[in-house]
């Protein structure tokens, strides 16, 4: 009896979840399908236009501007994030693991992604932006590459940890076998090691991505809120998640519509990254 | 009784290991193990076994809590003073449960300890050694046809024989084995038993084995340990007929162990 009522509980609760899901994922349809109805599907996601329509000119809106934003900047934060978060991995996750100073390294690397993204933000506005002006880099010191670079450490933990994860997955008796034959520690890691976990690696890095591309509040301080393709790294611009925290507050209309449109790609674009992370980590793991 | 070779290959003197100061998992072991010849290692879990011949080809070095104290000489030359990799590559080495590298085809398995430590090899030289290990190990007209598979989708028995071929491509002068058909079905142990009683012309060979019916079929030699002591070695037949020591003696006839 208790048992039934437990496991009826269990069930109204994951139904909930799945609820709230598909109530998003419907809200977000609902409120996109002006903008879509105006611009066309396809239309709208390959537009680069975003005229808010004031006085004459008539409003035109399509995300092919800061779906290039995010394309640019997480891209980039994801290469600029590797030669630091791979060698912390193989750091924590073999070289020294175990000791003392790994769970030290681990446990900081832990840390920074605990930190709240707007303390990141502000740390790029006050710290970063001056740094890049005064390299001459940028007049203002706002854009692509500012947003990167704190999008880049933002998600070196992330990538760091999980990918440690799987570098200590690699079975013990498959480095013996390896230093059994002579290899030294580097060739054990360059030959057995890295193979081994490269297909669990590279979806730490896909996972990594995702929160790259979601990311809102550092690189909406960073990115320069220009409502076109960046022609540059140096150049101002938005992603999908900064466009909207930037002008959904004085936006209605057709240009709310928009802005939902928007979100509704995002959620999209980030669940199937999600997803494909999920799937490749599944299947490594077989 | 045949007469057989006595030519000292490997010999251990005074030999003591221990992971915790003062407790000795391997105390003041001394023997000579002899060329061409099988010698097995047996005793009750944790008597040492493993232990001891993971000591020689000083794979205990990967666990930097490990004491080593004595003297490991093969064909002369100063194991615990020479550099580990080239010990290693004199001393191979098949382990209990068989590892081939998943990453690697079956070919490059066979070759992986010329291509871990990046030495460079003509494609004839590297044909010819895939070939000739892999038929001393049984496994040639197996998977002749299927080189450039993933060694993982093998048998465990073919398997383990990839492992013993992998070992045997570097020429070593002595095969090291813990307990190498402890994870396999009788068929396979039986071949992998039948392949080492022909393999000793061409390597010596130490191992360590749980199941005593195994090392009276194939071992010459014979050690038995416990409680980190040698407590009798002598040819297998001496040994399991007329053992010398009372220990020896309760664990053949299975009273402990």
């Amino acid at each position: 009896m208790s048992d039934k009522i437990f496991r009826s509980l269990l069930l109204v609760s994951a139904l909930i979840l799945l609820l709230i899901f598909a109530g998003m994922f419907f809200s977000l349809s609902k409120g996109a399908v002006p903008a879509f109805r105006e611009f066309g599907f396809f239309g709208f996601i390959f537009s680069d236009k975003w005229i808010s329509g004031t006085g004459q000119s008539t409003e035109q809106y399509g995300a092919l501007a800061f779906i290039a934003g995010t394309l640019m900047t997480s891209i980039l934060a994801l290469l600029i994030c590797l030669p630091f978060s791979l060698p912390v991995a193989f750091f924590v996750g073999e070289y020294f693991r175990g000791k003392k100073v790994a769970g030290v390294l681990g446990g900081i690397v832990d840390l920074l992604a605990g930190i709240p993204s707007i303390v990141y933000g502000l740390w790029g506005f006050y710290a970063l932006r001056p740094l890049i002006q005064s390299l001459g880099l940028s007049e203002q010191g706002f854009g692509v590459l500012t947003s990167s670079l704190v999008l880049a450490i933002m998600i070196i933990p992330y990538a760091a940890s999980l990918s440690a994860e799987f570098i200590r997955m690699v079975p013990q008796e498959l480095k013996e076998g390896a230093y059994s034959l002579g290899a030294t520690r580097a060739e054990v890691i360059r030959n057995i090691i890295f193979p081994t976990s490269f297909s669990g690696i590279f979806s730490a890095y896909v996972l990594a991505l995702g929160r790259a591309i979601g990311e809102t509040m550092a690189v909406t301080m960073l990115i320069g809120n220009t409502s076109r393709i960046p022609r540059g790294l140096m150049d101002t611009g938005n992603t999908m998640a900064s466009i909207i925290a930037n002008q959904f507050g004085e936006a209605d209309g057709l240009k709310l519509s928009s802005l939902i449109a928007i979100g509704l790609l995002l959620f999209l674009i980030t669940a199937i990254v999600n997803f494909l992370g999920r799937l490749m980590i599944k299947r490594h793991s077989v | 009784m045949e007469n057989l070779n006595k030519t000292p290959i490997l010999s251990l003197k005074k030999l003591c290991v221990s992971y915790t100061p003062g407790k000795f998992a391997v105390n003041n072991v001394s023997a000579d193990i002899y060329e061409g010849l099988i010698t097995s290692v047996m005793g009750p879990s944790g008597c040492g076994k493993s232990t001891l011949i993971r000591a020689i080809n000083r794979m205990h070095e990967l666990y930097p809590d490990i004491r080593i104290s004595g003297n490991i000489e093969l064909k002369g030359r100063d194991l615990l003073h020479i550099n580990p990799s080239e010990v290693r590559r004199m001393a191979g080495m098949v382990f209990q449960r068989p590892n081939p590298f998943p990453t690697m085809s079956i070919y490059d398995n066979v070759l992986a300890g010329y291509k871990l430590i990046g030495i460079k090899q003509s494609r004839h030289e590297k044909d010819e050694l895939v070939e000739s290990s892999l038929k001393s190990v049984g496994l040639w007209d197996e998977v002749k046809d299927g080189l450039s598979k993933r060694g993982s989708f093998l048998s465990g028995g073919q398997q383990q024989r990839l492992c013993i071929a992998r070992a045997l491509a570097l020429k070593p002068d002595i095969l090291l084995m813990d307990e190498p058909t402890s994870a396999l079905d009788p068929i396979a142990t039986n071949l992998i038993e039948e392949l080492l009683v022909k393999l000793k012309k061409e390597v010596t060979i130490v191992i360590v084995t749980h199941n005593m019916t195994q090392a009276a079929r194939i071992s010459d030699y014979s050690m038995f340990m416990y409680l980190g002591e040698l407590v009798e070695y002598d040819r297998t037949e001496i040994m399991f007929t007329n053992p010398s020591d009372k220990r020896t003696e309760e664990y053949l006839t299975g009273k402990f162990g």
